[in-house]
């Protein structure tokens, strides 16, 4: 009972400020309507057993990703400001697509007999996740790895000012 | 009623299409990165969701949430570098005026 109740509240929390990111004029109020959004998800995270997934969510999502947009909408002022229009002219079409991929996502998900395990994870994963990503999953670590650095010095060339 | 993987499913489905709305309606192109991180976290709750109700014994799930969130960072990252280099150059950054390839 109580984990339903948790579930319900943390799941408001993470779609109401998501409705608020995606329709909301006022784009810095959307950049910090995504930062209660992220936490929800933590929540959700937490509520699956996976802390270690939480805690890096907080750091990297609500952390480090959401301060990264706030800069950008502060160094882009030309096109950001509230008396611009911020939607396209698909808004229509737009929201029929998305409500129409929701529809036939919930169906397919309700419908699909997934294969339920009962069980529990380990009480404390934080040195399994460790200790899977230094065995079967080496080779995903290094090249995501490879992948920060190259996405580093891309995003220091690309954003560097040309002398 | 317990809280069961259904649960999760159906918001993580909102949660995409939500994201995919803002995706598709925005002009503003750090809006859109917002529709991406939104439907990117969506996908997270997928893996973790599923590595908790079908496969507890293994972490892949988690694994792969923990690669995602990383590029997730380096997406974001490159996406909003690209972002300042063409505000810089056009003096805009709504995607439907940006329409040439040189200047």
């Amino acid at each position: 009972m109580g984990e339903l109740a948790a579930f319900i509240i943390l799941a408001i929390v993470t779609l109401l400020p998501a409705v608020v990111v995606v329709t909301s004029r006022n784009l810095v109020r959307a950049a910090m309507s995504l930062i209660p959004s992220f936490l929800g998800v933590t929540g959700l995270f937490v509520l699956l057993q996976a802390e270690f997934v939480a805690g890096i969510q907080i750091l990297i999502y609500a952390g480090a990703i959401a301060v990264l947009i706030l800069f950008v909408i502060m160094l882009t002022q030309g096109g950001t400001g509230t008396a611009l229009r911020q939607v396209n002219e698909q808004q229509l079409v737009g929201g029929l697509v998305a409500g129409a991929l929701t529809i036939a996502l919930l169906s397919l998900f309700l419908r699909t007999p997934w294969p339920l395990v009962a069980g529990t994870l380990p009480r404390s994963n934080v040195a399994a996740v460790g200790g899977a990503f230094l065995t079967n999953f080496i080779l995903a670590f290094e090249i995501s790895s490879l992948v920060l650095l190259v996405s580093l010095v891309g995003a220091l060339v690309i954003a560097r000012r040309e002398q | 009623m317990q809280v069961g993987l259904n649960h999760y499913l159906a918001v993580s489905a909102l949660l995409f299409g939500l994201g995919l709305y803002g995706i598709l309606t925005r002009r503003n192109a750090v809006a859109i990165l917002m529709g991406i991180e939104l439907m990117l976290n969506a996908a997270n709750i997928n893996l973790v969701a599923f590595n908790r109700y079908v496969a507890p014994g293994a972490l892949a799930g988690h694994v792969f949430a923990l690669i995602i969130i990383t590029l997730a960072a380096c997406e974001a990252a490159v996406g909003l570098a690209l972002v300042l280099a063409v505000y810089r150059n056009l003096e805009t950054i709504h995607v439907d005026e940006i329409n040439v390839m040189k200047w």
